[in-house]
């Protein structure tokens, strides 16, 4: 019988069917549930996956290459910001090449529904010059899963799979099949493969520049490319990933009378195209997130209309796709209607009660009052809601560990008071570093580290903050007079904005752990904290 | 004729909307029917409006989402929630609702402006579920309340439904089963009882 999984756990059963060794990941919404299904699977524990969660995405995608080098297989997992963050290894990986096959797993999210761009993946890709495969059902995402790997053996390159929120996060019944055997330790066949010193690079790169046209000929052939002809050739179709099954929806029965080329593996395969461009009087590109395909194949200036999608207006340009704004790009007759009863009032998410950030908001408002000129630099995760009414306590929030660097800077331009908001988690992901530059400069800047004891946003899982976060500070030479700890609490309200204020007034930097368990944490957690929270700084 | 049904739920973040989907769910695959369920995860789960979409039928599904005007049932476990969805209902689809208001916004509509707005739909099922809930003995089921008086305008058979809670509940024990049962049956009578 069928199993009923997220589009997110049908590609992690791919993966532990397609022999995997270990899978990397930090939490990031819509990508959050592949590694947490491998993390609670017998199977998995049985074959001793490793489905720990790394600190960052980019020592994250390290370790699976790691993997990769000593010729297992291995996966890497994140939201599409969190690529970003693993560039360096992400471009550097597609000119060593692999051993173990190693599939990129990344979930964009157009509308972001819970994140701040809606980057398309599909670039990075491209930019790589490697292959990627967009599933457009969960049934695909488990076959493409077991497909991946194997292709990423066969061609020696990391391969890209690229998932949108709505599959991710949306269920349908997924057959399995055979799992594969892992694989055993064996080292790369060259030895100059992974020495990507100029001499050495210069070879890799051209090995990678010469299989593209291989590339495209796997492309072209791909199962997972289907051309489906149609009678009425007014308009020939080009849906990819998930745009197939919008598409779809818009015909009883999923009878489409114009041809349809769906699109789930990449680079895009120049047959079928070409085809649609010679028989039909228009193209509709359809695709979720931007314009890739559309700008790869329309022309230039713009002057020939033939191909139409997000550029041309035909499909709004930012957003999400939906079988309705599809419906309209084909003529159809429906009226989208986003006019709600005058009752119906927007519902921002907002801090659970009982968070600890609360607390601290208001201590930090309460010092604003004080000082006019104070600026508050945010960072990602829950404490991001301080942006929000009630408390608009925060003045920036742009991405992981940006808080205390923009303070810095901030604070190098002259302002004062300067402080940084991080959640703990976020500051192990990508602030230490930013708080080691503050250190070395003795920069006047106070950096409240809110110290929830999980990545609370994604579901509270594992910090790898917990238990460190003092020495780490101390270790990057914070001055031990200039580190406080706190407990954001209703009645230490006084207390803790005696404290801040004091360190705000310290010329140079100072840091201060807000401490206070997120209550989504279970209670296991919970007791386990105390044993951290009972170390002091002498 | 084709099986075919589109329901969305809505809520806020916490309410726990995907009981009610994971025994949709359940029961339609226990019927071998396709199912699709679209649900929401990260930042909206805090507090924020939160829905699922679940679409249930005898033949391919292809969109996760359902198109606006589609919805054969919307369910809400709080009455403002139900409301957001109104595009997507279809012209004769129905409404079903807890009466309860969940207020973690500074300007909650006044709740008769609600109800009215709610009751100006011919097909409505607008109930006090959590005190059916509380007074069964387990205000958790409020959710289960409100499948069951939307289970009858649902084309999956009782048992299915039945059978579906027994299992969902199977982990928490003989008696959370039965208090669960029982919710969905006092959702059902009462429905019932307003439909006729
Ligand atoms: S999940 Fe935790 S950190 Fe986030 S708002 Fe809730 S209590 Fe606060």
């Amino acid at each position: 019988m069928k199993k009923l999984l997220l589009g997110n756990e049908a590609l992690a059963q791919g993966a532990i069917d397609a022999g995997l060794s270990g899978v990397y990941a930090y939490p990031g919404t819509p990508s959050t549930e592949i590694t947490e299904y491998i993390q609670k699977s017998k199977i998995a524990q049985e074959l001793n996956i490793h489905s720990a969660w790394s600190v960052n995405e980019k020592t994250a995608m390290e370790a699976a290459l790691g993997m990769s080098y000593a010729g297992k297989k291995s996966m890497v997992v994140m939201k599409h910001v969190g690529l970003n963050v693993a560039a360096d290894v992400f471009m550097n990986m597609s000119v060593s090449g692999i051993n173990g096959g190693l599939v990129v797993v990344v979930a964009d999210d157009p509308s972001m529904h819970s994140s701040q761009n809606e980057q398309d993946s599909r670039y990075y890709g491209k930019f790589a010059m490697i292959p990627i495969l967009e599933p457009s059902n969960q049934q695909e995402c488990y076959d493409i899963t077991k497909y991946a790997f194997e292709l990423s053996e066969n061609l020696g390159l990391p391969v890209l799979i690229r998932l949108v929120t709505r599959l991710s996060h949306s269920r349908a019944g997924v057959a399995t099949g055979e799992r594969i055997v892992q694989n055993n330790i064996h080292l790369p066949k060259i030895a100059t493969q992974f020495q990507l010193i100029p001499m050495h690079a210069r070879g890799r790169y051209q090995h990678l520049v010469d299989l593209q046209p291989d590339m495209l000929e796997i492309s072209e052939n791909s199962d997972f490319n289907t051309f489906y002809d149609g009678a009425n050739k007014s308009i020939g179709i080009i849906a990819s990933g998930i745009a197939y099954n919008y598409l779809m929806e818009n015909f009883e029965d999923g009878k489409c009378p114009y041809p349809v080329l769906k699109i789930s593996q990449y680079p895009l395969p120049k047959e079928p195209i070409k085809q649609l461009f010679d028989t039909c009087e228009k193209i509709l590109i359809l695709e979720d997130g931007y314009p890739f395909i559309e700008e790869a194949i329309s022309d230039f200036l713009g002057e020939n209309r033939k191909v139409i999608g997000r550029l041309s207006g035909d499909i709004p340009r930012v957003g999400e796709l939906n079988p309705d704004n599809i419906a309209n790009a084909l003529g159809f007759d429906i009226v989208i209607n986003d006019n709600l009863p005058k009752v119906v009032l927007g519902r921002p998410p907002q801090l659970c009660v009982g968070c600890g950030h609360n607390d601290l908001f208001n201590a930090i408002n309460a010092l604003k009052n004080e000082s006019a000129s104070q600026q508050v630099f945010g960072d990602i995760g829950c404490s991001a809601l301080g942006v929000l009414s009630p408390y608009e306590s925060i003045n920036t929030l742009i991405e992981m560990g940006s808080s205390i660097t923009m303070a810095k800077g901030a604070a190098d331009a002259g302002i004062h008071p300067a402080i940084a908001v991080i959640g703990d988690s976020t500051f192990t992901h990508s602030g230490m570093t930013g708080l080691l530059d503050a250190i070395i400069e003795n920069t006047p800047i106070t950096v409240i580290i809110s110290d929830n004891s999980a990545i609370a946003m994604t579901g509270a899982q594992d910090s790898a903050a917990s238990g460190r976060l003092i020495s780490i500070c101390i270790g990057l030479g914070i001055e031990e007079d200039h580190l406080k700890i706190i407990t954001p609490l209703h009645k230490n309200l006084q207390e803790n904005i005696d404290i801040i204020r004091e360190e705000i007034n310290y010329k140079g930097v100072s840091v201060v752990i807000a401490q206070r368990p997120c209550v989504q944490l279970p209670k296991e957690k919970k007791d386990k904290l105390k044993e951290y929270t009972n170390v002091s700084i002498n | 004729m084709h099986t075919k049904t589109n329901i969305i739920l809505a809520g806020v973040g916490g309410q726990g909307i995907l009981t009610i989907a994971a025994i949709l769910d359940t029961a339609a695959l226990d019927n071998h029917l396709n199912v699709k369920q679209s649900e929401v995860h990260g930042m909206s789960q805090r507090g924020g409006a939160v829905q699922s979409h679940v679409r249930i039928s005898d033949q391919p599904i292809y969109s996760d989402l359902i198109p606006q005007g589609k919805a054969d049932i919307i369910i809400s476990v709080e009455p403002m929630e139900l409301l957001r969805y109104l595009p997507y209902l279809k012209k004769d689809g129905y409404l079903i609702t807890d009466s309860n208001p969940f207020e973690n916004i500074n300007n909650y509509p006044e709740l008769e402006t609600l109800y009215n707005e709610i009751k100006s739909h011919k097909n409505h099922i607008l109930i006090d579920a959590m005190k059916i809930a509380k007074d069964l003995g387990n205000s958790k089921a409020t959710n289960v309340v409100l499948l069951g008086a939307a289970s009858s305008l649902i084309p999956l058979s009782d048992e299915s439904f039945q059978k579906a809670i027994a299992t969902l509940f199977e982990r928490k024990g003989e008696r959370i089963v039965a208090k669960n049962l029982e919710a969905y049956f006092k959702g059902r009578e009462i429905a019932a009882e307003i439909v006729s």
